[in-house]
């Protein structure tokens, strides 16, 4: 599957918060949107997962406009985790990832939904927690959940906004191995925003860098993140070093 | 994805164990609620007993084998008088708590329901202004009669219903207009809510100040509410309304279940956000206001009911609704018999019931902890 943005401008009101976006992503790839606070990631995000219509330009699946895409047939081609989640008291883990599953069902639910959503909790380690509430859980395994729910739904695509920020160190590089493991296996597409260069260097394989709004860089995470990129986007003085793990980048002060 | 072939993972197991325990749930509220209404139809100035009471159905659906208990005074008074009265009880409760369950899911607020919505103020409203201007507007006719399908109706008592049930539903339109300037957002539609419920508040103190002696004392019992209005044509009435609102609704449980998820995941599962929380509030605000112009005013039925059964079962709609709506009657049912034989042979508002039950429930509810029960 192929997803292309071309000359897309989103605006809250009459401000405008993405300009003239353009870039593709391709299934078995992905693709990381960096950037600072405020520079436009959650916004695109959300324009690519047709949750707010773009203010201009078009964002086309495999050649069709998104917004000629009938909704159910839509929520089976694009999975999305947002930023900040709701949830409601008393509901139960394995209740929250069945909902993954709602384009697929009307009332009752098959044991095909049950499998799929059993295979969403194994691969987020999450099984055990299958009865507990998730208002029970702890921020970083609710996280968790809400990864599973969009594994459930089983998409082509999966638009992840910033889905490693309540996750300890340990639990960011496994959600981030875990979703490149799928995009490599099931052949499927990730746009993943995220804030840790050092995951985007090292698990994707586009980046797309955005600055007040604007496309400030597009191609391999080697040729985007470099220690000048990083001084003009983020304004921070950095160092990328070597050694036989691969490429990091060192951040230390603001420029 | 990848999925495990095998349909008995760990998941389907567990999943089937809970729904076990769900159905086993709503199985016992509805024996518990057949069985309370048995007795309710008993108790009363005049005791029938429960075997009297099933003698009388039986009577009453097969004549000719089976005969009726007694000289035909406990056939009056429970077919005439008692079943109607349980009935509109039940089905207020239905209405009431549904409206509750599918609004909390609708606009994800644990506190909203008919009552915090504005729906009731302006069904209070609509019944004042007809008690209040009612014999102004209609001079002679209002105090008349018609006779519609062979039966002879109070003019009076068709336009207080009419007025109530049309302004309590004008009120659910009038706050999708307000919130459909703000994108039909949760946060707009609850204080848009709040909002008319003042103003139409304002206008039931105007009408309140300006009415007389009787009419004030007829817009106060209205108020209180109470199941005085039972006739088997308003159960005609009620019952169908009631129930394809509540099928309407049940359908869509898992949209309701969706929306817990945030309005930006809904939407990303396909779900139109304000066309849905529109379309669910007019039907079960029009079940809830058909119900509220029979009986006058009647809180915390939607705010109690759906809470013991999140507690009780957690928080998936295709089973959260019909429980509400069993315990909702369950509720009111037992108020409305209370409310009947406490005072004997004074009855009382079950308003002031409602309000009693509802305090405490509130106290009990900011006191615990959270535990957890079934789900």
């Amino acid at each position: 599957m192929n997803i292309s943005i071309e000359h897309v401008t989103q605006k809250y009101g009459s401000h405008e918060v993405l300009h003239d976006v353009s870039f593709e992503s391709k299934s078995g790839e992905v693709l990381a949107l960096l950037g600072p606070n405020g520079s436009g990631k959650s916004t695109l995000i959300k324009t690519i997962a047709d949750i707010i219509s773009p203010a201009a330009g078009t964002i086309k699946i495999d050649g069709t406009d998104l917004q000629k895409i009938d909704p159910i047939a839509r929520a089976k081609m694009i999975g999305y985790v947002p930023q900040y989640f709701h949830y409601t008291p008393f509901t139960t883990v394995l209740d929250t990832v069945l909902i993954g599953r709602r384009p697929y069902m009307s009332w009752s639910v098959s044991d095909d939904d049950l499998n799929i959503a059993d295979s969403a909790l194994s691969i987020m380690s999450i099984t055990d927690l299958s009865d507990r509430f998730v208002n029970e859980l702890s921020g970083g395994q609710r996280q968790r959940v809400f990864i599973a729910r969009a594994l459930a739904q089983d998409p082509s695509f999966f638009l992840f906004d910033e889905p490693t920020s309540s996750l300890d160190l340990r639990h960011q590089l496994e959600t981030v191995l875990t979703m490149q493991n799928i995009v490599r296996k099931d052949d499927s597409g990730m746009i993943i925003a995220l804030h840790d260069l050092n995951l985007a260097l090292r698990y994707t394989d586009k980046v797309l860098m955005l600055k007040d709004g604007e496309m400030y860089a597009y191609g391999t995470p080697d040729n985007v993140l470099t220690v000048e990129s990083v001084r003009d986007v983020y304004g921070v003085n950095s160092e990328i070093v070597e050694n036989e793990q691969g490429k990091f980048i060192l951040s230390y002060a603001p420029s | 994805m990848t999925k495990v072939e095998t349909s008995n993972t760990k998941t389907t197991r567990l999943y089937h164990s809970i729904q076990k325990r769900k159905f086993i749930v709503l199985v016992i509220l509805a024996l518990v609620l057949i069985i309370s209404s048995i007795l309710a139809i008993g108790i009363g100035s005049v005791y029938i007993p429960p075997q009297d009471v099933l003698t009388v159905f039986g009577h009453a659906l097969f004549p000719e084998q089976i005969s009726s208990p007694d000289d035909g005074m406990a056939d009056l008074i429970v077919l005439n008088f008692r079943l109607p009265r349980i009935l509109l009880a039940i089905l207020a409760g239905v209405a009431l708590a549904t409206a509750g369950a599918v609004m909390q899911g609708l606009l994800r607020n644990p506190l909203v329901s008919p009552f915090t919505l504005g729906l009731s103020s302006a069904a209070s409203f609509g019944a004042a202004l007809m008690i209040v201007l009612g014999p102004a507007i209609f001079g002679a006719v209002f105090a008349g009669t018609i006779i519609l399908v062979g039966v002879t109706f109070s003019i009076k008592s068709i336009l207080l219903i009419l007025s109530a049930f049309l302004f309590g539903w004008l009120s659910v339109i009038l706050v999708y207009f307000i919130s459909k300037t703000k994108n039909t957002s949760q946060a707009i539609m609850i204080l848009a809510g709040v909002v008319i419920g003042y103003l139409f508040q304002a206008g039931l103190l105007a009408l309140k100040y300006v009415s007389n002696d009787d009419a004030l004392r007829e817009i106060v019992t209205w108020l209180m509410g109470g199941m005085w209005g039972a006739t088997w044509q308003a159960i005609a009435i009620l019952l169908p309304i009631v129930l394809i609102c509540f099928f309407l609704v049940e359908r869509k449980a898992w949209d309701l279940n969706t929306l817990s998820g945030g309005d930006d995941v809904a939407k990303n599962l396909g779900i139109n956000v304000p066309r849905f929380r529109i379309t669910g509030l007019l039907i079960v605000s029009f079940a809830a206001s058909a119900c509220l112009a029979f009986t006058g005013i009647i809180g915390f039925v939607g705010l109690m009911a759906p809470h013991i059964c999140r507690m009780l079962l957690g928080n998936d709609y295709r089973y959260l609704l019909p429980a509400s709506a069993l315990l909702g009657a369950l509720i009111l049912l037992i108020s409305d018999t209370v409310a009947r034989v406490i005072f004997a042979p004074v009855e009382i508002p079950v308003g002031i019931i409602m309000y009693i039950l509802g305090g405490l429930f509130f106290l009990f509810l900011i006191t615990r902890g959270h535990g957890r029960y079934l789900a």
